[in-house]
């Protein structure tokens, strides 16, 4: 094995192990960004013995224990500068004693809740979203500060300072490493679930950005997904979000055609979409619908999806059962981009002109101004309706607004042939 | 990206041999640490090849042959498909796994799918939902 094998062996390894690794020693000694830093001076030990020792049999518990022997020495340094400091004298000793058989113990407890628990903490409220995503992808993703940076488009200085920020944050919040209760559960719950969304959706969007890094977000928010389902596998919403996502990942494949054009949801190839992938979707929707009642958000988005992966060709899409799902969105978290979609779906349910009406009493919403798809939807309403001259003039109004030349020029063809 | 783990046959899969009650357990404990890191998407075993057939494509002709197939050690016994973010990390997770035929030589092959090389912009009827975007950009024109 070359040294650069060994080099990408261990990186491998610190992406399965440093979640685990960083959750356990959370738990031990309570602060975020001196556990990272233990978990790293483990990573260096590593990079600098595995080339001549070769990779250990076990390498996540090796880390561990690597990451141990530092913790233990910085407590004792720690507790040799209270001694001197103090003057203790003999019972410091003991005190020492007890001190380090309690982070033994600790560190020896089960895994699978620090997991958990170091989600939560990640995607504590006390942090701004774009700090809590990041902060997320670094400590459970095991991205690196420039992947995080090229995936999000901003210097790898602004993102190593958002992680320092964050860790900071949160011990001056004194945020407690647990898993929230009771109500304040529901509360923190939909704030994990918030980052996952929109690292998923900042992979799935693209509306810039280093396509190489994209894939990996939305690969990343899918398997953040899978693993809260299995370490919170009774709450409908995490099932409901991973339904969400896998159903949309699974189109990737259509929504683009040879030459890079995007492909309207009801133009796509079906045969290209993965199926699989949408099998585990409507898994995991049946499992968030048997949970919960009434559906979430996120099931309610996924049990539109699904509607729309179950239908085998466009024709077949059950419009009505759809727009009772964007009634029911609607009545639970109203926005501007949900009425627009349930503008689209009453208008392919119930005609254009029921459709129209709904897109109308959205084009004095402030959020929606210089939205590119409000122009556009109701320029497709209007060229059903034969109304030609208004339905150009949006199209050509969309156009004008997006950020996406390939969408811009999608747009430009259909006002040219309105 | 996704990769297909494919475990080879031995004379003992193809002869019929089920796991035993330890590999059984092994395998579930390995499969739910897949499982819980989020890299498992699917898995499953194969009957020996004398439960199956080919079919050999010859110009426009069809062959159907029944099982079973002699090269027993280019069958296929079984198979994971997993999501990792390189071949090295899949190699990484699949050293993990317990010997899928105890006590005896055997292989696993691990290939790497063709997956969407490209995630562009979809416009689809359905939006999706851009809220934080939106009202981000909102809320700096509103400044």
């Amino acid at each position: 094995m070359t040294a650069a094998d060994t080099h990408r062996t261990i990186e491998a390894v610190w992406r399965i192990e440093s979640p685990r690794l960083i959750a356990g020693l959370v738990r031990m000694v309570r602060d975020v960004g001196l556990a990272e830093d233990l978990a790293q001076d483990a990573l260096v030990a590593a990079l600098e013995r595995w080339p001549d020792s070769g990779v250990p049999e076990k390498p996540g518990a090796w880390l561990m224990a690597t990451a141990k022997h530092r913790a233990i020495d910085r407590m004792r340094h720690r507790t040799l500068a209270q001694q001197k400091h103090q003057e203790l004298g003999r019972d410091a000793d003991a005190q020492r004693e007890v001190a380090l058989a309690d982070l033994e113990a600790a560190i020896d407890d089960d895994i699978g809740d620090d997991l958990l628990r170091l989600m939560f903490t990640s995607c504590h409220p006390v942090l701004a979203t774009e700090a809590r995503v990041a902060l997320t992808l670094r400590l459970l993703g095991g991205l690196t500060t420039d992947e995080i940076a090229r995936a999000f488009l901003v210097p790898e200085a602004t993102v190593a300072q958002r992680i320092v920020r964050a860790k900071r944050a949160l011990a001056d919040a004194g945020v407690p490493f647990e898993v929230p209760r009771g109500e304040e559960l529901a509360r923190r719950l939909s704030s994990v679930l918030e980052v996952i969304y929109l690292v998923f959706n900042e992979g799935y969007s693209a509306t810039a950005g280093d396509d190489w890094m994209r894939p990996a977000l939305c690969e990343e928010a899918l398997r953040l997904g899978r693993v809260l389902a299995g370490l919170a596998p009774r709450e409908a919403e995490v099932h409901g979000i991973l339904a969400l996502m896998e159903i949309q990942a699974s189109r990737a494949r259509a929504r683009t055609s040879p030459s890079g054009e995007p492909v309207l949801l009801l133009e796509q190839d079906r045969s290209r979409w993965d199926w699989i992938q949408v099998r585990r979707g409507l898994a995991a929707l049946a499992r968030a619908e048997s949970l919960g009642s009434p559906r979430g958000t996120y099931t309610l988005q996924a049990a539109i999806a699904a509607c729309h992966a179950r239908a085998r060709t466009a024709e077949q899409t059950d419009w009505k059962r759809i727009a009772e799902l964007y009634d029911e969105l609607a009545g639970m978290a109203r926005s501007p981009v949900v009425e627009l979609n349930r503008a689209v779906a009453h208008g392919m349910a119930f005609g254009p002109a029921a459709g129209l009406a709904l897109a109308d009493a959205l084009t004095a919403e402030p959020a929606l101004a210089g939205y590119h798809l409000l122009p556009s939807v109701r320029g497709d309403l209007l060229s059903k309706l034969g109304r030609r001259d208004e339905a150009r003039a949006e199209f050509e109004r969309a156009a004008s607004m997006t950020r996406n030349a390939r969408e811009r020029k999608l747009l430009l063809d259909r006002a040219a042939s309105a | 990206m996704r990769f297909m783990v494919i475990v080879k046959a031995t004379k003992e899969s193809e002869a019929g041999v089920l796991p035993d009650h330890k590999l059984l357990e092994e395998m579930g404990r390995f499969n739910e640490e897949l499982s819980k890191a989020g890299v498992m998407l699917a898995g499953e075993g194969l009957q020996p090849s004398s439960k199956g057939a080919r079919i050999r494509f010859s110009g426009s002709k069809r062959t159907v042959i029944d099982g079973p197939f002699a090269e027993t050690k280019e069958l296929v016994a079984g198979f994971w498909l997993i999501q990792a973010k390189s071949k090295e990390e899949a190699i990484e997770w699949m050293k993990r796994s317990p010997n899928p035929h105890p006590g005896q030589e055997c292989e696993i092959e691990i290939r790497q799918l063709f997956d969407a090389e490209d995630f562009g912009a979809e416009f689809t009827p359905e939006l999706r939902e851009q809220e934080e975007r939106i009202r981000a950009e909102a809320a700096k024109r509103n400044k």
